[in-house]
């Protein structure tokens, strides 16, 4: 056999096993419904859950508890299909939290918990201005 | 009035850098394939056409920045990307903001390449310009703004406000309107490195093109081996740039970004390293050519792979296909058709032009000695290879989502959770394996070998890393076992590399190579450290329940300060002393307290003397030019040795981005402490303060009392002729008290103003944000000389903040610099062959 060809064979193996953990490492864009299913049949993988904060009529953000040291916090958000639920997350509320449009969490159930090891926020003023202001 | 000239010249401009771009294309092809009667007249021809492409781009450049320099806010560009506040040298950061501009950068510096080509390089300018120019025609077309059927191409800098917003009732009813002031330069890029960040990474796609047109130019006609010599310095100068450009991005990432570290494996970061590293592996398989003609099919794959993978990532950032993944990607303009275009016709001409050619690629047929040098190049240039395949793997995530959703199939992939493990579990192991080759690969390189000398050779240099390897373990206490791996082949590469450097004996200009792989090694060495060993001071072991449900544990890694509140994290005793502004013309910070703000949120007035050096730089009552968006927080570390040290961490309210917070960085020798707030109340107007009545109290002048636990004393009571700037009328009776508050460190002032107008009484508070303090004088009871005042308090002021101490980071940096030394040495080395070969 030729050198080559061993060299061959080695890159592909280690190709072969860098697809097979990418495929493991990969997360999913999941619903707190599947997110339940998955952790209940021992699925303990971190998920992305995309959703928007639980807001009043009037347009307020509600369900936000803040701890005692301002340390962290936790709120309601409800995913894709209008499904509430609490999430923990161990930092201070990110700054410009209440404004954001949509949340993407990423985490997985403790028990009956979802905690958040990251939150990913999209605000509406982000890189687009739709509105002039005329003030002169 | 609408200044329409300017818009019109520069929108012609962009049309004939188009069309001339085209003819350029067209031409440049005509004189390589027509015979030799007529070849001369074509290269002028194509070369007119050039030269006009270029006085039509510089032009597009110049009419731009006219705009933006002149406020001409009629223009979309320069109301969305300036304001009348942006000071003159961050307006050249406009042209990187918006996608437009910075495809317009790039096709400068494809401009600059074309002109040094065509004036260096005669033999291959027919050929390599045509693809040049060819570039350019795609590129121009991404700024071209026309429709032509119903379809966009391109999206023009030059558009109208009022073309761009046409369903804004302000143009209905005005269409004339001109809007006073512009939206402003995203403050995040008013940063000395966001000013060369962008162009030197433009400059780095730019330059992946020459490379690969001088590699398709050889394909297409049939120097399928030349391409090589005229390419090397230019693919060496390529990855210097690249990879130059990656590291100042990293390094602005750094100090002003809050990730807590230089590398995010954000997908815009990975869109660019990969192609690095496949540029990184190419140069030295064009360089095994160079020496001993193997390799070349690889060396044509990787070539053509960089840029094309330039081009990939080009669609990643601007087709907005990354969506939520990434914080990078530009707004979507609609392009992203028209960039899948320019990248699949990239893909296709390479492949065809590769496959005509492959038989007649002439390949070495003798098997590769494991002691030779190319067979060790070949590895390393596989390892890159592998490294950037692994990062492709999950960057392209979102784009077989949209492939196989498009396809009608549901996938939902998201990137692994946990990104920095998933890239740096293998990275880090291609890292070792690449110091140990780039250690052991120069003994191959510079003479041959058989392994009774390759024994010889390696001794000393093994046994030295293992005696500094065990050294370092104990000093620095390294115990995990892939960190002691790493550090050992990192202190190998240096040493093996180090002790090349000694045998070339002073001939330098052989140097680069060994130069840059000691700084990789470094490089190496420093990321371990500083990642591996990255330690949050300001953890919170405590721990938390977090519900009584759950019986897990979670460190906090924020702190809490309030204001002028000692805490002890770690060895350090930490005290908040508020909020500060940056002032033109006054070196360091200013404290808020000091100014008073006007109507004008870019101008304050100084309440007192600002004393530096002993010198007053600004008086009481002079104007102050601030920028209010970037608050300071100062941070007071305290050290038992004495050596105490003040950070200002800031926030930025930033327009388009909300706020972000920048960390402050205290850099030593062997570790830097690297501190950012996570949060501070009271950023933004809607997030009011709530006071509270504390107190009502009967005081006489010189009586001392207690606000908010701060000790305060009424120190005078006079009548005053001025309230707020407002002169009195004849009835009016002003009283001013001032009060004292001892706030810590500083002392404040209260001057509350109690008013009668008309038997009208009415009473203008005085507020210290800073102590959570309002005070109002609410009476004078003249029989028995004292004074009423109500007292409002409110949360004190305060910081939530995070604290990492990153070991050893000036390895990292100064790797970085050996690895630009060694290229340039590399550089001149390369280009004097080529310039030889020429001369011949």
């Amino acid at each position: 056999m030729k050198k080559s060809h061993i060299l061959g064979i080695v890159v592909i193996a280690i190709a072969i096993g860098i697809i097979m953990t990418t495929a493991g490492d990969a997360s999913s864009y999941v619903t707190f419904r599947q997110a339940i299913d998955m952790a209940s049949v021992g699925n303990d993988g971190k998920i992305h859950v995309v959703g928007t904060l639980k807001k009043t009529p009037s347009g307020s953000v509600e369900g936000i508890e803040t701890s005692e040291d301002k340390l962290s916090f936790s709120f309601i958000m409800l995913d894709a299909d209008l499904m509430e639920q609490k999430v923990y997350y161990m930092e201070p509320m990110p700054i410009d939290f209440l404004k954001s449009e949509q949340v993407v969490v990423v985490g997985a159930y403790h028990d009956e918990l979802f905690i958040a090891d990251k939150i990913l926020l999209k605000c509406p003023s982000k890189y687009q201005e739709e509105e002039i202001s005329i003030s002169s | 009035m609408i200044h329409s000239l300017i818009g019109k010249l520069g929108q012609l401009s962009i049309i004939i850098a188009f069309v001339s771009s085209l003819v350029a294309a067209f031409s440049f092809y005509k004189s390589v394939v027509i015979d030799d009667l007529h070849k001369k007249g074509w290269i002028t021809y194509a070369q007119g056409a050039f030269y006009v492409h270029a006085v039509a781009v510089v032009s597009v450049v110049f009419c731009l920045y006219y705009i933006v320099y002149n406020h001409y806010f009629e223009y979309h560009y320069a109301w969305s990307h300036s304001s009348m506040q942006l000071p003159v040298y961050y307006m050249i950061s406009c042209f990187w903001e918006g996608q437009e501009g910075s495809f317009l950068l790039w096709i400068f510096w494809n401009v600059v390449l074309g002109m040094v080509i065509l004036n260096t390089n005669k033999l291959w300018k027919g050929s390599v310009m045509s693809i040049f120019a060819l570039g350019q025609a795609f590129l121009t077309s991404m700024i071209l703004g026309v429709v032509i059927f119903n379809v966009k191409i391109g999206s023009t800098p030059f558009i109208l406000l009022r073309d761009a917003m046409i369903n804004a009732p302000v143009f209905q009813l005005n269409p004339d309107f001109i809007p006073e002031d512009g939206n402003g330069l995203n403050a995040l890029l008013q940063n000395y490195w966001m000013v060369i960040h962008p162009p030197m990474l433009f400059l780095g796609f730019a330059t992946t093109q020459v490379p690969f047109a001088f590699c398709i130019a050889g394909l297409w006609t049939g120097k399928i081996k030349e391409w090589i010599r005229p390419a090397l310095p230019w693919a060496l100068f390529s990855a210097m740039i690249l990879g130059v450009a990656i590291l100042m991005g990293a390094y602005w990432a750094y100090e002003t970004l809050n990730f807590g570290g230089y590398w995010n494996w954000d997908p815009v970061e990975n869109a660019v390293y990969v192609p690095w590293l496949i540029l990184v592996a190419s140069y030295h398989t064009m360089i095994t050519y160079h020496n001993s003609n193997t390799a070349l099919k690889t060396s044509i794959l990787l070539v053509v792979a960089t840029f094309i993978l330039i081009l990939y990532s080009t669609f990643l950032t601007r087709s907005g296909i990354l969506g939520e993944s990434s914080v990078h990607s530009f707004t979507d303009l609609g392009l992203s058709g028209q960039l899948l275009i320019y990248l699949l016709a990239y893909v296709i001409l390479s492949i065809v032009l590769m496959v005509r050619r492959w038989k007649v690629i002439p390949t070495s047929k003798k098997e590769v000695s494991s002691y030779s040098r190319e067979f060790w190049i070949f590895v390393g240039a596989t390892t890159l290879c592998l490294m950037g395949f692994q990062v492709l793997l999950a960057t392209s995530f979102p784009v077989y989502n949209s492939i196989l959703n498009g396809l009608g199939i549901e996938s939902n992939l998201a990137l692994p959770a946990d990104q920095a493990s998933y890239y740096s579990k293998f990275q880090l192991w291609f890292g070792v394996a690449l110091a140990i080759l780039s250690g052991t690969g120069q003994f191959f390189w510079w003479r041959r070998m058989d392994p009774k000398k390759l024994k010889e050779i390696l001794m000393g240099p093994i046994l030295l890393t293992l005696i500094l390897s065990a050294i370092t373990m104990w000093v620095t206490k390294v115990t995990y076992f892939p960190y002691i791996v790493i550090l050992t082949a990192g202190i190998y590469s240096v040493i093996a590399n180090a002790k090349i450097l000694w045998s070339l004996k002073g001939k330098w200009h052989l140097s680069g190579g060994s130069i840059a792989h000691i700084g990789i090694a470094m490089m190496l060495i420093g990321i371990m450290y500083s990642s591996g060993y990255s330690k949050v001071v300001s953890l919170n072991k405590s721990g938390l329940l977090i519900s009584k449900e759950v019986d897990d544990e979670f460190n906090l890694s924020n702190m809490i300060l309030f204001l002028n509140e000692p805490r002890q994290m770690d060895e350090y005793s930490l005290l908040y002393q508020g909020r500060n502004v940056e002032a033109r013309g006054v070196p360091g910070y200013v404290p808020v307290e000091v100014l008073t703000p006007t109507h004008d949120p870019y101008h304050w007035i100084a309440a007192e003397n600002l004393v530096r050096n002993g010198k007053i730089v600004k008086a009481q009552g002079d104007t102050l030019e601030i920028s209010p968006e970037n608050i300071y927080f100062k941070i007071r570390y305290e050290q038992e040795n004495g050596k105490d040290f003040t950070l200002f961490p800031r926030i930025q309210v930033n327009a388009s981005m909300g706020q972000v917070a920048s960390p402050d960085i205290k850099r030593s020798a062997t570790k830097d402490l690297y501190t950012h707030l996570s949060y501070a109340p009271y950023m933004t107007e809607e997030e009011t303060r709530e006071w509270k009545h504390a107190d009502s109290i009967t005081i006489q002048i010189g009586d001392r009392f207690f606000i908010n636990d701060f000790v305060a004393q009424l120190d005078e009571v006079t009548r005053v002729h001025e309230v707020r700037g407002i002169t009195l009328e004849n009835d009016d009776i002003a009283v001013m008290a001032t009060i004292t508050v001892d706030g810590g460190n500083q002392p404040y002032l209260l001057k509350p103003i109690f008013f009668i107008r008309d038997q009208q009484v009415a009473r203008i508070p005085d507020v210290i944000n800073d102590l959570g303090v309002r005070v109002a004088f609410s009476k004078i009871n003249p029989e028995t000389d004292s004074f009423d005042f109500d007292i409002y308090t409110t949360q004190k002021d305060f910081v939530i903040l995070k604290a990492i101490e990153k070991p050893f980071i000036n390895i990292l940096w100064s790797g970085t610099l050996l690895i630009v030394i060694g290229y340039a040495i590399a550089i001149r080395r390369r280009y004097r062959e080529f310039v030889r070969s020429t001369d011949k």
